[in-house]
C-alpha cells in the first residue's frame, strides 16, 4: 500500500502574540517558532500505524519554502520512506483550493492508494485541502476522521461530529482522509532517527499547474475586542485574593 | 443579485440551530443586496423540518430521496451541483460543521466556485462578497473577497437566529440520477459517558494548553475538588489524553452552562467558547492578554495559572478555617 501524507509547516501562534505585517495581508513571523501543523502530525501518525500494520510505504509531501524541509526531516526521522517538497514560490496570495490543485497536479503522476492530510491548518483554519484534493483526483473522501480501520479495498472510518457524536462510514480506496487530532498519540522521533534523516534526500518538485486562487485575502486585522471582562490587577497575590472574594460572593469556598 | 441559498442542516430528524443562524445571516445579506433567500432541504420525508422553515425563507426547495435521508456528501453533492447550475444562486451557505466541512470543499471544486471557510460576517461588494473570518487561532480577523457565485461555510453560533414572517411555498425538486456511491453511511455513534456528566455541574474548572504538562494537573484537580467543582478541559488537553473525552467542553464535546466557569490556561478557540459561553460567570486566567477567552469572560486575570491557583487555593482555605 502506498500512502502519502500532506504536511504543512505553520507558525505556532497558540500562545504567541500575532501581528500583521506592512502588507496588511500577512503576519510578522520572524519571532515565531515554526512547527508541523498539529492535525498533520496526527495524519502522519495514522500513516505510520498503517505502515506497521500492513507494511505500507509512507511518502511525505509538502507545499512550502525551503525551510519547510525541517518538517519533512522530522517525518523521515519517525519512519516515512520518502519526502517531497513542492516549491511554493509564486503561490503566495492564493487560497486553499489553489493549493489543492497544486497537490492534485503532483498526485496525478504518482501511484498512491491513500492520501492523508490534517483536517485543519492552524494558521488559515480553512479545512479545505483534503476533500478538495479528493474531488480533483476523482476520489472519495472523508473529513475530520478520528479513527480508521483498513479492510479489503476500503476503510471503515469514524468522523467527528458536534456534541460528541461520531459518524461511522465506509470509504473505498483510493481515497483522501483528513485527520482530526486526538485519535492517536503522535510518536516522537528518536535521536538515531533524526541523525539518519539529516542526510536523506528530499525530492524537489515544482508545481505542474500554476493556479490563481478564486478568492483573495484582502485584509488581515486584529479583531475588535468586545470584551466586557473586568480585569483584576495588582500583584499575583492580590489578584488571587480578589478572585477568592469573587468566588465566595458566589457561594464557592 | 441572484438568490442566497441556505443548505438546511439536520441530524437524526432535527433541524440544527446553525440552520436558523444561517437563515438569519442570509436574510440580512439578502436585504442588503436585494436577493431572495431560499432554503434547500435535502432529506427524505422531512415534514417537521419543512414546517419549521416556512417562515424563515421566501422559498423552500425540497429534494426528497431515500439516498438523502442521512447526510452523505456523495449524495448531497450531485444534487446540489445540479440545483446550483440550474438556479444560479449568488451564494450558497453551508454550515462549517462536521457535515458541512465534509461537503463544502468538494462541492466548490465540482461547481468551480470559490469557497470561504468558517465565515463570521458577510458584506456585498460589486460582483461578489467580502466575508470575514478568524485566522491564526482566532487572534486575527481576515476579510476574504469572493466573486459571485460562491460557497460559504458558516461558523456555528456566530449569527443570532431570529423570527421572520415569510410564508414559503415548498417546491419539490427532482435530483435525477445519483452516481454509484463509493462511501457508505453506517451509523452514528455516541460517546459513552462513564463518569461525571459535566453538563450537570454548577462549578467547572476548565483547563487548556496552558497547563503544559500532565503532572501540573494534580494540584489543579485538588483545587477543583476543594471548591466542589468538576474538572473539564479544552481540546488540547483531551487530545493529549490527560483528561477523558467525556469532560471535553466545546462544539465537539459538551456544552455546559454552570453558575461559574473558571478557565485556566484556555486561549479560547471558538469551538471551546461555543461550549461554555452560556455560563453565568466566566473567570479566565491566561498569560496572554490578547487571548480570545477574555472576550467572553466576565472577570480576567493576566498571569501564570500555576502561580495563581496555589495562592487562590490557600486564600480560600484560610477563609474556610
Amino acid at each position: 500500500m502506498e500512502i502519502a501524507v500532506c504536511v504543512k509547516r505553520v507558525p505556532d501562534t497558540s500562545e504567541a502574540e500575532v501581528r500583521v505585517d506592512a502588507t496588511g495581508r500577512d503576519i510578522v513571523s520572524d519571532k515565531l517558532a515554526f512547527t508541523i501543523n498539529e492535525a498533520d502530525n496526527y495524519a502522519l501518525e495514522e500513516a505510520l500505524l498503517l505502515k506497521e500494520k500492513l507494511g505500507a510505504n509512507v511518502t511525505l509531501v509538502t507545499v512550502g519554502p525551503k525551510a519547510a524541509e525541517e518538517v519533512l526531516r522530522m517525518g523521515l526521522a519517525k519512519g516515512a520512506a520518502a519526502a517531497v517538497r513542492i516549491d511554493d514560490a509564486g503561490l503566495s496570495g492564493t487560497d486553499s483550493l489553489a493549493f489543492a490543485r497544486v497537490l492534485a497536479g503532483f498526485f496525478r503522476n504518482r501511484s498512491c492508494d491513500l492520501i492523508l492530510t490534517g483536517c485543519i491548518a492552524s494558521d488559515d483554519g480553512c479545512s479545505q485541502v483534503g476533500p478538495a484534493l479528493a474531488e480533483l483526483l476523482g476520489w472519495p473522501h472523508a473529513a475530520y476522521v478520528v479513527r480508521l480501520e483498513p479492510s479489503e479495498g476500503k476503510l471503515e472510518v469514524r468522523r467527528e461530529l458536534e456534541g460528541g457524536l461520531l459518524e461511522v462510514k465506509e470509504v473505498k480506496l483510493p481515497c483522501v482522509l483528513s485527520i482530526q487530532t486526538g485519535g492517536c498519540s503522535p510518536r516522537y522521533a528518536s535521536i538515531m532517527g533524526i541523525k539518519r534523516a539529516a542526510s536523506r534526500p528530499i525530492e524537489q518538485a515544482s508545481p505542474v499547474v500554476h493556479v490563481a486562487g478564486l478568492s483573495q485575502l484582502v485584509r488581515l486585522y486584529v479583531p475588535e475586542t468586545t470584551s466586557a471582562a473586568q480585569m483584576l490587577g495588582g500583584t499575583t497575590d492580590e489578584k488571587a485574593a480578589r478572585l477568592a472574594e469573587l468566588l465566595r460572593e458566589r457561594g464557592i469556598q | 443579485m441572484n438568490s442566497i441559498m441556505v443548505l438546511v442542516e439536520h441530524r437524526q430528524g432535527a433541524v440544527r440551530d446553525v440552520t436558523f443562524e444561517m437563515m438569519s445571516a442570509a436574510r440580512a445579506l439578502g436585504s442588503e443586496c436585494g436577493s431572495k433567500v431560499e432554503a434547500v432541504l435535502l432529506g427524505h420525508g422531512s415534514d417537521d423540518a419543512l414546517s419549521q422553515l416556512r417562515e424563515q425563507a421566501e422559498n423552500i426547495v425540497f429534494v426528497s430521496h431515500p439516498n438523502l435521508k442521512d447526510f452523505n456528501y456523495e449524495a448531497y453533492q450531485p444534487a446540489l451541483v445540479k440545483l446550483c447550475t440550474e438556479r444560479k444562486p449568488a451564494l450558497l451557505m453551508v454550515a462549517h460543521s462536521g457535515f458541512g466541512t465534509d461537503l463544502g470543499p468538494s462541492l466548490a471544486v465540482a461547481l468551480g466556485w470559490p469557497l470561504v471557510s468558517d465565515v463570521t460576517g458577510f458584506r456585498p461588494v460589486t460582483g461578489g462578497f467580502v466575508m470575514s473570518r478568524g485566522m491564526y487561532s482566532g487572534k486575527l480577523c481576515a476579510d476574504w473577497r469572493a466573486p459571485a457565485p460562491a460557497v460559504a461555510m458558516v461558523r456555528q453560533s456566530s449569527f443570532r437566529s431570529g423570527p421572520a414572517e415569510f410564508k414559503a411555498e415548498t417546491e419539490l425538486w427532482d435530483p435525477g440520477q445519483f452516481p454509484e456511491p463509493r462511501t457508505r453511511f453506517i451509523r452514528l455513534e455516541e460517546l459513552p459517558t462513564t463518569g461525571v456528566d459535566i453538563a450537570k455541574a454548577d462549578v467547572i474548572v476548565g483547563i487548556g494548553r496552558g497547563v503544559r504538562e500532565e503532572k501540573n494537573i494534580a494540584p489543579i484537580r485538588e483545587f477543583a475538588e476543594s471548591i466542589g467543582a468538576v474538572l473539564a478541559g479544552s481540546r488540547p488537553v483531551i487530545d493529549a489524553g490527560w483528561l477523558p473525552k467525556e469532560v471535553q467542553v466545546g462544539s465537539s464535546g459538551k456544552t455546559v452552562k454552570p453558575k461559574v466557569y473558571i478557565a485556566l490556561g484556555i486561549s479560547g478557540a471558538f469551538q471551546h467558547i461555543a461550549g461554555m459561553k452560556g455560563a453565568d460567570t466566566i473567570i479566565a486566567v491566561n498569560k496572554d492578554p490578547n487571548a480570545p477567552i477574555f472576550s467572553v469572560a466576565h472577570f480576567g486575570i493576566v498571569d501564570d495559572l500555576h502561580k495563581v491557583v496555589p495562592l487562590l487555593a490557600s486564600r480560600l482555605r484560610e477563609a474556610r478555617s
